[in-house]
């Protein structure tokens, strides 16, 4: 993979808001023309640290940089940033013509060029010929491609999102991701979404900065995120994780040996131990969907123990386990695929499960 | 609703209380008799002949416009000031300056009357309409900016980082984005200071001076039982203004929140 | 100190901005009322000399205040009247309140509450006038009745020129109760007067033990917006008692004016504040369990 120049970049960035410490210390880049997220919990800086970027919220130490320029004493209207607000702040009283037209009134461009870049804007995001509504006549959905579209004409070289989906329902939510990703890929600047939502995280970002309380926990590409996290905060944030205490026995050479309640002894590969100590004893952690269960006649491609079924959720397309691994006391959640012809399992069943090494995580 | 009946009953009962004395104004401004009692004697329109007759009427009806015109405009502009520093600002003494401001509110207005009067006897301004217009702008300020302080506070705060965010300045802000989000609340102000102005009598008949205004004026009026007659048409024309700017107040109120599609929860108050 | 940027400065001087804002206003109130009523204070301690005041620290005017039974007369019946008109006013208006919060649809509501506000609108020296007609001598209530035949000869329902008073004030300031003890009544969630009655409490009994105390801020509300206006009214008393039952604002009227002795009716109206300041505090402590936070 191409390295991409950078677009963004946090050198050491501090906030205060009085005594309370809202960002501490964060350090990152962001690669022009990524579709990039910050995820946390509420209150984790998240926001914050987006509202730096847009000019609203200025630091109280460190240094913003947008495509190289220090951003100190730059004010909010004249970064080359724009911003889709989690409200969408389309501005009532106008219609949404004169909406996505707002950010032109001071463009040297004669009125038709304007009148066609609106034209052009709106149908970019699928809004073809509702020019001339009133902005306070429209939809949750229409209003939020109102608000891109408003944004977008500008060319900006960073565009920010503050939580956009979280104001929609379901349905209209997977939509957008879609949209939105399509769109990334259309106008090809940066994006920098803020969500707390982390599916929808991983489904759109080539990158996602997880933060917790004003720090950033762990920064990578989604897949990184999912299979290898850096510690079992991130890793319980991010989807389910299954955690079982285990003692380090050796490491050397790239190779750590643990013995892990329920697997026995493993070896596992340095980048499965990533995280840095935590004091607080080892464990071994593992998604749901990396325990397979072995029915008669099937055998386990790598590994393989015992299980007592415990509880049963049936959920459609998959049915969720907990299963209490032998030589363990707390059940473990599971979760299979429910292909046609395939047995569900009553609890009490005793059953032979399957595991990779691989898939397990080590956090010290 | 069953239950809803005997109160519904009371309701209608407390309306016809309230409106009782108002409903009197125009039966006995058309009454023939001097005497305001029954039985009504026959219908006539010459006591407004008599009141519109009446030039020094004119002349406080004139005093009244300039003072509640006046007062209108500066309360209104006050109440700007002070609803947007309360709504968006956080500063030192916040609440005893506002407090301050609000304080007319629960002082009776005597006292008021009396210590402005006090203070202007004692440094030598000579009383006129101008003195009124003080003491008015004095007590519409608080409704004024009770009204914008609820005007205010129903924009959303993302609407003006959005007008930054796109490449406007504080001042451009205010005047695209800002004020005209604002305005059915500068309206309702204006229509309501106006009209409290208009009503008011105390402030009015202690600090005019030899200017009358026309409440002074209607006071004076009612010590002579054979102009009471001519005074309630005027009173009767007053009402209907009243109420038409209230009417008028209330349409651009639910306009406003039509256009900013917010709720409508119910007046002013 | 790393870089701070210029919306970090002006953040930091957003108390700079929001004093800014304000000060024309603030200005205005300072001024014209903050000083007015300052110098009133400072006047009611000095002494008057022949129509002019004279620098002379005394507290004779409060004695004279506090201690003739003529201002004691009037006090009390300020007092009587305005304590009077807030309970007949107060009471009056809960079942409206309670009327147009709880039985009426939600799109009608504003509708009742404007036709209940309409009359605070107009002019209130009419509206008393009014009722110095309506109960006159041969007055509208008089006539009607001769009319009808249930009585023989005119008469005049304000000879009680207090009562007449009470009436003509409760008519007056009713809106103002009516309006705080709604918006208080509006807040009490609906599901928790449900809760009640699916638990098998009487529709009474919720409203014994739910409804009212919850309704209860806005009553001291309303309570404290009619009571205070009222002891200090001043066309009432003028208008129905004729000028022979002054109340307090007639009497510093007198003082400041007729008399024209300064520090006297200075020292009335700051009696009066003080008196209406300690009703108003003594019953806001006596309701402050209904009050949560402060006011």
């Amino acid at each position: 993979m191409t390295t991409k120049p950078t677009m963004i970049e946090f050198r050491d960035v501090h906030k205060y808001y009085g005594d309370y410490h809202a960002l501490r210390g964060i350090t990152a880049t962001i690669r022009a023309g990524e579709f990039f997220s910050l995820l946390g919990p509420s209150g984790c800086g998240k926001t914050t640290l987006l509202r730096t970027i847009a000019g609203f919220e200025g630091i109280s130490s460190g240094v913003v940089l947008i495509d190289g320029k220090d951003m100190a004493n730059v004010p909010a209207n004249v970064r080359p940033t724009n911003m889709v607000f989690q409200s969408y702040a389309i501005f009532p009283h106008l219609t949404v013509e004169q909406n996505v037209g707002f950010g032109l009134r001071k463009d040297p461009r004669s009125t038709a060029e304007k009148s066609q870049a609106v034209t052009e804007s709106l149908e970019m995001v699928g809004l073809k010929g509702f020019g001339a509504r009133a902005a306070h006549a429209l939809s949750g959905g229409q209003r939020q491609r109102v608000a891109l579209a408003r944004a977008l004409i500008l060319k900006p070289k960073v565009l920010l999102l503050d939580e956009p989906l979280s104001a929609l329902d379901k349905k209209m939510r997977e939509q957008m991701q879609v949209e939105l990703i399509r769109l990334q890929r259309q106008v090809g600047i940066t994006f920098i979404l803020v969500t707390h939502d982390q599916e929808e995280a991983l489904v759109m970002s080539d990158r996602i900065a997880v933060m917790f309380e004003g720090e950033i926990a762990q920064l990578a590409d989604p897949e990184t995120l999912y299979r290898r996290p850096a510690s079992r905060k991130v890793a319980d944030f991010i989807g389910t994780m299954n955690f079982l205490p285990a003692q380090i026995l050796s490491e050397a050479a790239g190779k750590v040996e643990v013995d892990a309640k329920g697997f026995g002894r493993v070896t596992l590969d340095a980048d499965q131990a990533l995280g840095a100590p935590t004091g607080s004893g080892a464990s071994i952690g593992f998604r749901p969907e990396t325990l397979t269960l072995l029915f008669e006649g099937q055998t386990a491609t790598d590994r393989e123990t015992m299980a007592t079924v415990e509880e049963v959720v049936y959920y459609g397309d998959m049915t969720y386990y907990d299963v209490k691994l032998d030589g363990t006391e707390t059940p473990m959640r599971m979760s299979m695929r429910n292909v046609f012809g395939r047995p569900v399992l009553d609890i009490k069943t005793r059953t032979r499960v399957a595991w990779s090494p691989g898939a397990l995580v080590l956090f010290r | 609703m069953k239950q809803g009946a005997g109160l519904r009953i009371y309701a209608i009962a407390y309306l016809v209380f309230l409106y009782a004395p108002i409903i009197l104004l125009p039966m006995f401004a058309f009454n023939e008799s001097k005497v305001i009692a029954f039985p009504l004697t026959g219908f006539t329109t010459s006591w407004f002949g008599v009141m519109w007759e009446d030039a020094q009427l004119f002349k406080s009806l004139q005093n009244s416009m300039i003072v509640s015109g006046s007062t209108a405009i500066l309360a209104t502009t006050f109440g700007i000031f002070a609803a947007r520093a309360s709504t968006r600002y956080r500063f030192p003494g916040k609440g005893s300056i506002i407090g301050l401001i609000m304080l007319p509110l629960v002082l009776p207005e005597m006292i008021v009357a009396m210590s402005l009067l006090v203070v202007l006897l004692t440094v030598g301004i000579p009383l006129s309409i101008f003195t009124v217009i003080l003491g008015h702008v004095l007590i519409c300020t608080p409704f004024a900016v009770a009204i914008l302080s609820s005007a205010f506070q129903s924009l959303d705060k993302s609407l003006e980082e959005a007008a930054y965010d796109l490449g406007e300045g504080p001042v451009s802000t205010f005047r695209l984005i800002i004020l005209p989000l604002v305005m059915p609340g500068v309206m309702s102000s204006f229509l309501i200071c106006f009209t409290i102005s208009l009503d008011e009598f105390i402030i009015a008949y202690f600090l005019g001076g030899t200017d009358t205004l026309l409440s002074a004026y209607i006071y004076g009026q009612f010590r002579f039982p054979a102009r009471v007659p001519a005074m309630l048409a005027l009173g009767s024309i007053l009402v209907l203004l009243s109420i038409t700017l209230l009417a008028i107040a209330e349409y651009f109120r639910r306009r406003g929140v039509a256009k900013t599609g917010g709720k409508n929860t119910g007046g002013f108050l | 100190m790393g870089q701070v940027s210029v919306l970090e400065r002006i953040r930091r001087s957003e108390a700079a901005s929001g004093m800014a804002m304000v000060s024309p206003t603030a200005f205005y109130a300072i001024l014209l009322l903050a000083a007015p009523l300052a110098t009133v204070l400072i006047y009611s301690v000095m002494t008057d000399a022949s129509g002019k005041i004279e620098w002379v620290f005394t507290f004779s005017n409060y004695v004279e205040v506090w201690t003739s039974p003529i201002y004691q007369a009037i006090m009390l019946r300020s007092l009587t009247v305005s304590i009077s008109v807030t309970l007949v006013t107060v009471v009056v208006a809960f079942p409206i309140a309670y009327f147009v919060s709880f039985h009426v649809a939600p799109a009608r509501k504003s509708i009742w509450l404007f036709l209940i506000t309409i009359p605070f609108w107009t002019s209130y020296l009419i509206r008393v006038f009014l009722w110095k007609v309506i109960l006159g001598y041969n007055g509208v209530v008089s006539s009607g009745l001769e009319i009808t035949g249930l009585t023989s000869e005119p008469m005049s329902f304000m000879t009680n020129a207090t009562s007449a008073m009470i009436i003509t004030l409760a008519h007056a300031y009713a809106p103002f109760a009516i309006l705080p003890i709604f918006v208080s009544l509006e807040k009490i969630d609906r599901s928790l007067l449900e809760a009640g009655q699916d638990l098998g409490e009487s529709r009474f009994v919720t409203f014994i033990r739910v409804t009212l105390p919850l309704s209860m801020a806005g009553v001291v509300a309303a309570t404290l917006i009619v009571f205070i206006p009222t002891i200090g009214d001043y066309v009432t008393p003028d208008l129905i008692g004729s000028g022979k039952f002054p109340m307090i604002a007639n009497a510093i009227e007198v003082q400041m004016l007729k008399l024209n002795q300064k520090a006297l009716g200075s020292a009335i109206a700051v009696s009066a504040m003080l008196v209406v300041t300690v009703v108003s505090l003594a019953f806001l402590f006596a309701n402050r369990r209904f009050l949560g936070g402060p006011k």
